[in-house]
Formats: C-alpha cells, structure tokens, sequence
C-alpha cells in the first residue's frame, strides 16, 4: 500500500484523504470554481459601485419604460409607445427570420453549387469553381452594402411601381405582396391539412416497416402528399374559397397594404445566402468526394440507377462528413446577420444593442442580453445539428 | 488548458464592465496633463462641425471648441487627438475614459444629462431638426409626409422626435433607420427615401454632397429643440468648470470685440472686462487650474465664437447658414454667456 510508505501509521490515516487522487481533484475543482465567481461577482461588484460613481442609471428597470422610437419591421405588435422589452422581441424575431430564411436558401444553394463543381460537365463544374473563389473571397460587409445599393438603383421608384403578376408590386421601397386575409372557415381547412399530415406521417412509418419487411416498396412520398393536399382542397373549396387577399394600392408616396419585404431584408437575405452558400459548397463537394470510389462502384454493380447511387448511397454516407463544419456554417450565418446594421434592417443588434443602448446607455446590461441570445441561439442550433448528426450516423451492422 | 480558456472566455465576457470598472476617478486636468494632449470626440464627418479637409486637417466648429479647450490648458490648439465616433458610440467613448471631452453636435437632454452619467456644460449650436426633400414634391409642411418613407441614423433624438410628431398627429410613416449618417444619405440619394431628417445644420451640410442639391429642399418647419454642446463626464467638476469657462470665454470674447486678430492689442485695453477676460487682471485661471492667460491663448489661437461660427458654418463657409438664433443676446439671438469676474 502506497500510503504505509511515509509517516507514522496514525498521521497517514488522518491526512490519508489529502493524498488521494480523486479527493485532491474535487478540491482544487471546487478552489478553482470558487476563485471564477470570486472574479465575477468582484468585477460585478466594483462595475455596480463605480456606475454607481458616475451616475450611471444600472438595472433592468429600462426594459419596462418606453421606447419612442419607431421600427421599419415588426414581426410582433410594436409602436412607439411600446417599451424597450417589446422592442427587445421585435429585434430577436427579425434576427430570428434572417437566420431561419438564410439558413434553408443557403443550403439549397450550397447544395446545389456542391454538386455542380463535382458535374462531368466541364462547364457547369467551373461555373461552380468560379462562383466559390468570387464570393468566399469577398467580405460580406461589401457584398451586402453592394446588393443593397444595387437593389436601389436598379428597382424602380413607387410612382413607376412594376407590375407582376397576383397583384405583386416592385419598387424600391420593396415588394409589395397581397396580403392574405383570414375569412371564417378556414379554420376547418387548416384542421383538415393537419390531420393529412398525421395521415401521412402514419403512411411514411408503415410503408418504412413494409419495406424492411418486405423489400417492397411504397411510393409513400405521393401518398402523403396526396393526403395532405386533396381533403383541404375539397374542404377548401367546398366551403366556398373562405380567404380574400389585400392587394397593394398605389399611395401618395410608397405603395399602401399588402406584405412588404423590404429591401434591406432582401438585401440581407441575398447577402447572407450566396455567402454562406460559397462555403457550403466546399463542405459538400469535400463530403462526397470523401465517400469512396467502391462504393458507388458497388452500388451500380448491384444495378442500381445513378441517381439511385446518389441518394441512397453516396449522400447518406457523405452526410457524417457535411453535418459537424455545415453546423458551423450556419451558426456563422446566424452571428454574420448581425452586419444588418450597416444596411438599415432592424435586426437584435441594430435595434437593442443599438438604439435601445444609445437611449438608455445602459451599455452592460444591454450586451450581456445581447450577447446571451446569440449564445442561445448559436447552442440551440449546434444542439439540433448534433442531434441530426447522431442520427446520421453510420449505424454499424 | 481546458481552466485556462474558461478563465480567458470570463475575462472576455467581463471586458466591458472592466472598461468602466478601470475608468479612473483621478482629475482629468492631471490626466490630461500628463498625457500631453486632450483626448476629443468628434463626429466621423459633418461639414461645418467635424470632418477633415483636403489636407487631412480636423476642421468644423465642434473642432475649433476642442482645439479651444487644448490652447486654454497647453497654450497650443494642435494637442488634441481627435476621436472619431458615431452617434451609437459617443457616450459609451465618454463614460469609459476613451476620451476627455465629447464635442460631437450632441443634443443635450434631461436623461442624457441625469440618466448616463454625462454633464453638458452649455451650447455651441441652437439647433432644431428639420426635413429634406425633393424639390418636385412640393411639400409645405412635415405633415404632409404621413405615408412616406423617412431615412435617419440611430441613437439620435431626431428618431425620437419624429415618432413624436407622427403620433401627436395620428399619422404613419415608414422609418429607415441607419447607423451612420453617410449610409442613411445614400440611400436617400438613391430614392428610398421620400425625406431625410436630422438637425437643420445638418441638413445643409448633407445636401451640398448629393448628386444634385438644387434638386432638393429643407423644409421650412422645424419640430424639435435641438441645443448642441460638449459635454464631459460627471463627477468632475474641475474639468466641467474648464470646459464651461472655455465655451463662456469665447463668446465673452466675441461680445467684448477681441478678435484674433486683435487681441494682442486689446490686452493693453483700458476696459475692466476685457482686462479681467485676458488675465491682465484678476487670479481667473486659478480656479480651474490653469495660468491666467487661459482667455488669451483661446482667442489668439482659435479666435472667438463669432469668428469661428463664420469660417466653418456661417459666410466664410460653403453652408452658408445664416446666425440667427446663434447670435448673441445683444444681437437678438440665443447666447448669453456669464461674465468673468
């Protein structure tokens, strides 16, 4: 026993517990988690006493008083006499719209380009090339200061609106789409979609289990649409097409009613997206050439059609190399929209940690905020990527 | 290593509290002193204000009242670094001791003035804020523009008084809210705007830089109070009375006659006023900590208020704004600086 080597027997017994490893770790575990919150709570301390000093307002208080101010886009019910709270969700949801939108267009896109730079075409293939060097190797700041300004020269002014199509209005001051309105009964539609889609999830298990049964397979894909799309629409109609749409009218000075996307939103988007895209498809063109040359080899051997290589084989196993660096692709995305500020668009940044910290100067308070929600944000995602990656994974057999 | 970037991440995470925990409460005076030149902050580029010439030099009326303050304290206008800031950013650059002396078209307010920690010490420039427009909209008044769209920057109060304006008068108007000034003009330049709102100097001070300025005009009507003046931080009041006694200086100077140009004669003046403002009498500088001579080398550097107010904004000036209300009391306007004695 390594603990009779030293001292008498009785002062090894009482100290013997500073001697074991694991004791030793949990202490110095504990010293160092006391030293880091001795560290905060001093830096909270003495940030308190000289605000204080200076006669700085500190607090969360602000968050209830009003703001003032008014906010181009407003996903939730906001006006001026609302307060900094409101203006706090007004901010995120408009943050939140950016990531979600740019997120599933940059990866279609990403997607789409990964796959052409890997085309046997040869043009295709350098299109892709020279998309991915252009973009990747611009800074997003110009590139969405360039679409923005782009967008305003080259859309035409309200009072030459252009005309599209279903009451669709372009001018600079952004597309004016008719606004759906909500007449009584479709309700009854909506509740009839959902049960299609339970319907069809239903279709999708069993015709999962029959396949592996089986071998046969089921076209449960159409199945489901069909599910999903035929009794809404006999509702629908049956019920007399119960919605009506708001079309936007010319007004003295912009275009009147309907959904606007405004520009800055449109410039954000395209921005974020064909940049993001570059990088994605480098994730993705490196994740397929990753899969082996012998197993596409196997797969046709086994007479399988090339697109059949692809999705079944190819891709699934391509996947484990995309997901972790497509992960971080999006989380940069999230974080990049922050840049909204220089283009006008009121996203969390330019409105809270913006005007509301100009206003209130309260500049503590309002960038921990800040700061916490794109760390949740930021974990939310790597949390569902990491569950989706755990999924994808290769199941060894 | 994984305790080590833990502690770095807190570290990290506490940065802006140590910026203004650290912020020292030592004399400014001293700081400054020791430092050798005054820390000041400017707007990024307002003509007439703040913004650089063709040689790179600082000019603009905001920076001939640092440059005032940098003569008062070192008897040389050159020792002032000049801090470029967006609006977003001043206070912040105040409060935690970046710089020495916001002198950046701020207008004072109660909450700014309580609330944040700041201390105007008076003002250089009435101001109030007003609307550019097209010319060929033929607009009479700002309530004509319920439905249009209005370009601004953020963390003004000229965002603030246009949400006023409109909810008094239960009109609408779409904003289009930037963080600097040059976007917002562009983009009004380019026609997403149907007006451009910030104070009326400003307004003449952008429109010289648009494509074709006689295509627009400023509004007649102006809806807010705009007073614009340095401010310092609280807590202070050494450095607050200087600052102040400075900005009264100069335009005690202007009331009194002494120009640049004359002031070496004018210290042999007979007058008790213009003796007493130029240290030939009186122990004036003592109080805030300077030589007597402080007036002097304000004067004899920058000029005074008049003078300064004409070479940037006023005649001397491509603006070309007329005094009015920024004249003195004596003349009919809005300055009325406490006597030295």
């Amino acid at each position: 026993m390594a603990n009779t080597r030293n001292g008498s027997p009785q002062e090894t017994q009482s100290f013997a517990w500073l001697y074991d490893p694991r004791t030793r770790g949990i202490l110095l575990q504990i010293a160092l988690l006391v030293g880091v919150a001795a560290f905060f709570i001093e830096i909270g301390l003495n940030t308190a006493a000289n605000l204080n000093a200076q006669n700085i307002a500190t607090g969360f208080g602000f968050l209830d008083r009003t703001a003032g101010f008014d906010i181009s886009q407003t996903l939730v019910p906001y006006k001026s006499t609302s307060t900094y709270g409101q203006v706090f969700w007004v901010g995120l949801t408009n943050t939140l719209l950016v990531a979600v939108i740019g997120i599933v267009l940059a990866s279609v896109l990403g997607f789409v380009i990964g796959l052409a730079r890997l085309s046997s075409n040869w043009m295709v293939a350098r299109l892709g090339t020279v998309y991915v060097e252009i973009i990747r190797n611009v800074p997003l700041l110009l590139q969405l200061l360039a679409w923005y300004f782009t967008l305003l020269i080259v859309l035409p002014s309200p009072d030459a609106a252009l005309e599209l199509p279903l009451g669709i209005g372009v001018t600079n001051r952004g597309v004016y789409l008719p606004a759906p309105v909500w007449q009584p009964g479709l309700g009854a539609v909506l509740i009839t979609a959902l049960a299609g889609i339970a319907g069809a999830v239903a279709i999708g298990i069993w015709a999962k289990r029959k396949r592996i049964a089986t071998g046969e397979q089921v076209p449960a894909f159409w199945y489901g649409l069909a599910l999903i799309v035929m009794p809404a629409l006999v509702v629908f109609l049956a019920l007399g097409a119960p919605i009506s749409f708001e079309y936007p009218t010319p007004g003295r000075f912009n275009l009147d009613g309907g959904i606007v996307l405004l520009p800055e939103l449109i410039a954000l988007l395209l921005g974020l997206t064909l940049y993001t895209a570059a990088f994605i498809a480098e994730i993705v063109r490196s994740g397929i050439e990753a899969v082996p040359r012998g197993q596409k080899e196997a797969a046709a051997a086994l007479g399988l059609h090339p697109w059949q290589v692809q999705r079944l084989v190819v891709i699934p196993q391509a996947m484990r190399v995309i997901i972790p660096p497509l992960t971080n692709q999006y989380l940069n995305l999230t974080k990049n929209s922050s840049l909204a500020v220089a283009i006008g668009y009121p996203d969390l940044v330019s409105v809270f940690a913006g005007t509301v910290l100009n206003q209130t100067n309260q500049a503590v308070e309002v960038i921990l905020i800040t700061m916490g929600v794109y760390l949740a944000i930021s974990l939310l995602t790597a949390l569902l990527m990491n569950w989706f990656n755990a999924r994808m994974a290769l199941v060894e057999r | 290593m994984r305790h080590a970037t833990q502690i770095l991440t807190a570290a990290a995470l506490g940065l802006i509290a140590v910026a203004i925990a650290s912020q020292a409460q030592s004399s400014t005076l001293d700081a400054v002193k020791k430092r050798g030149d005054l820390r000041c902050g400017v707007n990024i580029g307002l003509a007439g204000f703040s913004a650089p010439d063709d040689k790179g030099e600082w000019t603009g009326l905001d920076v001939d009242f640092c440059r005032a303050v940098a003569s008062a304290i070192f008897k040389d206008p050159t020792k002032v670094k000049f801090v470029p800031l967006s609006a977003k950013e001043r206070f912040t650059a105040l409060q935690s001791g970046e710089i020495d002396l916001l002198s950046r078209n701020t207008t004072w307010t109660m909450s700014r003035g309580t609330q944040q920690g700041l201390a105007f010490v008076g003002v250089t420039y009435y101001d109030g804020q007003g609307f550019l427009v097209k010319k060929s909209l033929d607009l009479k008044s700002v309530a004509q523009l319920a439905g249009a769209s209005i370009c601004m920057q953020t963390g003004t109060t000229n965002e603030l008084n246009v949400a006023d304006y409109f909810r008094t008068r239960s009109l609408t108007y779409n904003p289009v809210v930037f963080e600097k000034n040059e976007e917002a003009v562009s983009a009004f330049n380019l026609g997403r705007c149907d007006a451009y709102t910030t104070d009326a100097s400003g307004l003449y001070a952008q429109r010289i830089k648009l494509a074709d300025p006689s295509a627009y005009v400023v509004l007649s009507e102006i809806i807010s109070k705009e007073p614009l003046g340095p401010a310092v931080r609280q807590g202070d009041d050494q450095w607050a009375n200087l600052v102040q006694w400075t900005l009264f200086a100069w335009l005690n100077a202007e009331g009194l006659g002494v120009t640049q140009e004359n002031v070496d004669e004018k210290i042999n003046s007979g007058n008790p006023e213009i003796r007493r403002l130029l240290g030939t009498e009186g122990e004036y500088g003592l109080g805030i900590g300077l030589d007597n001579d402080w007036a002097y080398q304000i004067v004899k550097n920058v000029g005074n208020y008049g003078q300064s107010f004409e070479r940037n904004v006023g005649k001397g000036s491509r603006l070309n704004i007329a005094r009015d209300q920024n004249k003195l009391w004596k003349d009919g306007g809005l300055h009325y600086a406490p006597p030295i004695r």
